[in-house]
């Protein structure tokens, strides 16, 4: 099949060809808006701009949609037991339920299931070409963009389609953050990142270290818990481990009940102290570290069992480590322990490799963008990226508000360019607020919302865009 | 933007914190014998009313038309699950389970009662497009019409019993009265917070992804006063559409087929590419 064939397709050869550039042709695609990823956010975001009126050209470097939740996708960091850590009122589109009769805490092939089809259901595939990777984003006068695509893998000739504005959901859980350690190169033991890490078996019989307490870090230290013969686990501080239910109910549902009644952060910290004194009680008990900082200042962790395996002596609370050895790891207390792997869970960084990092507000070369509610560039109006959220709750829901409140900005500099020229204005004027509340500075909260922070904020951006 | 008062609200902290209970829910279906690309259509009965009303007849016409349809009875009637305390959120609830079940975006119709759960389940689906048929969107003056026609079976529901329908509120005197009799005989009743809600529920939010909305209905409905069915498609930008001589249940009366085919007429006109 030629996809020239296809007359709503980009088409180098067509004669609508704007100026060659560097002397290749582009090919002019007038209104389309371009999408980069069929993820979660790349999907909510082709069917909310087709549903305000606008052509959408999506380019996914993988064969299938689903992004970082399709198993199959070489980037996907998921394994065999992930399951979500937000229930499915917080995790689902809002206009597109997961069936009620799944569970609190679905696995993740039910999450990719559910992408399946909502990319069926509102007929998102014809818009996605796969297969295709993004290799350039270039700005082109009038606040259009240049995007160059060439087949994943780099076969293929490059093709440049220039379109009226660009969503980036190139997702931020595919490239691995690896932290320096001394020695690391001298260790004569297994180690791998934790996007490498797919099925218990990879832990059987061995004596497993695994470092980081994020959601990841404690899911494969429970696992080696489980399955290997012995596991230590290190972090940097102490965390608190928030099981994934209290009072009869998933625990996200009773914190949207206080946040709902407006509770105030000081109170919710007090209850949320409270409630784990009524359960597990003091974790300092176990040998885990105390916590530097109160609840809802780090990135939540949803994890019931680790306590547990703690508790079971099948986990052992280290602290961080200090350097390799050959055949040892020594940690910061100077204890010395001998693991045949090590598992880095120490979580991933953002990369728009065919972006100019200075467009997102990166000046300092650091890989931190600086955007208004996450997803807004200063400076350039038809820009816009998805889903670089970390939420305390689902990011699908974020990602679909985001990319609604862009396709009502995009109607409306045709409609009331006064009204876009505003939402510019707060755009630069809000880069850098921040939507959560005090959290640990640290590349891992580069992206921190509370969501309902961050959705209020969107709400706003929303009304003072369509009111007044 | 069709209908609602109220702006979208993005923070939902309340629906979020107390999820409607799942409950086992009845789905009937006729399908096309050959795909022909259609939007699905899924009917929603009224308060009273299960997915039976458009098995009788709807479902396969629409079918034969080559729109796959599908009906589903709301919590508490025909073979759903018993469901006694359930309110207008829940019955909204079954509707966006269903509709966003179905492997295509659907078109909502929705009769009596069930067009009020239709608007309040625009506002949480992107429907492809939206029918209201004979809608009961819970306003005084229905109530008004109802406790004049019918003082009997309305005045309970006042006060916390089922609201009953008569005969000849719902059918017209063409359909033979063997029929009526049977029909009227498998009605049963809404959720009785359900019922109040009718005239106690806040307006719906505005309906998402701006479907094209149609209301039709009868002038001499004996339930919905044709000024309701006026206001109705008034609020979403056009005329009802109208079918005289029909009773309130415009799937089961005689003429059932002339309002199914206006629906369908409109539906294959919507969608034909300008």
């Amino acid at each position: 099949m030629s996809p020239s064939t296809d007359p709503d397709r980009p088409d180098p050869d067509a004669a609508t060809l704007a100026p060659p550039r560097d002397g290749r042709p582009v090919s002019d695609r007038g209104d389309t808006v371009c999408v980069i990823g069929a993820g979660a956010s790349g999907l909510t975001a082709v069917k909310n701009l087709r549903e305000h009126g606008f052509g959408v050209d999506c380019y996914e470097r993988e064969t299938g949609v689903g992004g970082a939740w399709n198993w199959r996708h070489d980037r996907s960091p998921v394994y065999a037991s992930t399951h979500l850590i937000s229930s499915p009122p917080f995790t689902q589109f809002p206009d597109f339920p997961m069936p009620d009769d799944w569970p609190d805490y679905p696995h993740h092939s039910q999450l990719l299931s559910y992408f399946e089809r909502y990319a069926d259901h509102f007929d998102l595939r014809q818009h996605v070409w796969f297969g295709t990777e993004v290799v350039r984003v270039e700005p082109v006068a009038g606040d259009r963009w240049d995007v160059t695509t060439r087949s994943t893998g780099g076969y293929g000739p490059e093709r440049t389609s220039r379109y009226a504005a660009v969503v980036v959901a190139n997702g931020h859980n595919w490239s691995p953050k690896l932290p320096r350690y001394e020695g690391l190169e001298e260790f004569r033991g297994e180690i791998m990142h934790a996007s490498s890490y797919k099925d218990p078996a990879q832990l059987r019989g061995k004596r497993v270290l695994v470092v980081g307490a994020g959601n990841t870090g404690c899911d494969i230290a429970v696992e080696a818990a489980q399955q290997a013969s012995h596991c230590w686990h290190s972090t940097r501080r102490g965390y608190w481990y928030a099981p994934k239910y209290v009072l009869g109910r998933p625990t996200d549902q009773v914190n949207d009940r206080l946040l709902a009644l407006r509770v105030p952060l000081r109170i919710r910290q007090w209850l949320y102290h409270w409630t784990l004194r009524l359960t597990v009680g003091d974790l300092t008990r176990f040998g885990l570290p105390k916590p530097d900082h109160r609840v809802y200042e780090t990135h939540p962790i949803a994890n019931s069992q680790l306590v547990y395996y703690v508790g079971h002596g099948e986990i052992a609370p280290v602290p961080d480590v200090a350097r390799f050895h050959a055949k040892a790891v020594e940690l910061t207390d100077g204890r010395r322990i001998e693991p045949d792997l090590v598992v880095f869970a120490t979580g991933y960084l953002p990369r728009f490799e065919f972006l100019d990092p200075r467009i997102l507000g990166d000046a300092d070369g650091s890989g931190r963008p600086r955007l208004w509610l996450n997803a807004f560039a200063p400076g350039h109006p038809t820009l816009a990226v998805a889903g670089l959220v970390q939420s305390d709750s689902g990011i699908f829901t974020l990602s679909h508000w985001q990319t609604v409140l862009f396709a009502r900005l995009l109607a409306l500099r045709i409609t009331r360019p006064d009204r876009a020229a505003a939402f510019a204005k707060r755009a630069a004027a809000g880069v850098g607020e921040r939507y959560a509340g005090k959290v640990k500075d640290s590349s891992r909260h580069w992206f921190e919302v509370g969501h309902a922070d961050y959705l209020r904020a969107v709400q706003r951006a929303m009304y003072d865009l369509e009111e007044k | 933007m069709s209908g609602g008062g109220e702006r979208v609200r993005v923070l939902r902290g309340r629906e979020w914190a107390r999820p409607v209970r799942p409950a086992r829910r009845e789905v009937l279906s006729v399908l096309p014998e050959l795909e022909q690309g259609r939007p699905p259509l899924l009917f929603v009965p009224g308060f009273g009313h299960g997915a039976w009303a458009f098995a009788e007849h709807w479902l396969e016409h629409a079918a034969g038309r080559g729109f796959p349809a599908y009906a589903l009875s709301l919590r508490g009637h025909g073979g759903s699950e018993p469901a006694p305390e359930a309110t207008l959120r829940a019955y909204t609830h079954d509707v966006t389970q269903v509709a966003a079940g179905l492997p295509r975006q659907a078109v909502l119709v929705g009769h009596g009662a069930g067009a009020l759960v239709v608007r309040h389940a625009l506002a949480r689906y992107p429907a492809r497009a939206a029918v209201l048929v004979a809608p009961v969107l819970g306003e005084w003056g229905t109530l008004g019409a109802a406790l004049r026609r019918n003082p009997g079976g309305t005045l309970p529901a006042l006060v916390g019993g089922g609201l009953r329908l008569s005969r000849r509120q719902l059918f017209s005197r063409e359909l033979p009265d063997a029929e009526a009799r049977r029909y009227a005989a498998r009605i049963g009743r809404a959720g009785r917070r359900a019922q109040w809600q009718l005239l106690t529920h806040r307006d719906p939010e505005p309906a998402v992804g701006h479907p094209p909305v149609l209301v039709l209905g009868s002038p001499d409905d004996r339930v919905v006063p044709p000024a309701a069915l006026t206001r109705a498609a008034r609020r979403h930008g056009g005329a009802p559409l109208l079918f005289p001589g029909m009773g309130h249940d415009l799937m089961l009366d005689a003429r059932w087929r002339e309002p199914i085919d206006a629906i369908l007429d409109w539906l294959e006109k919507e969608h034909t590419p300008a």
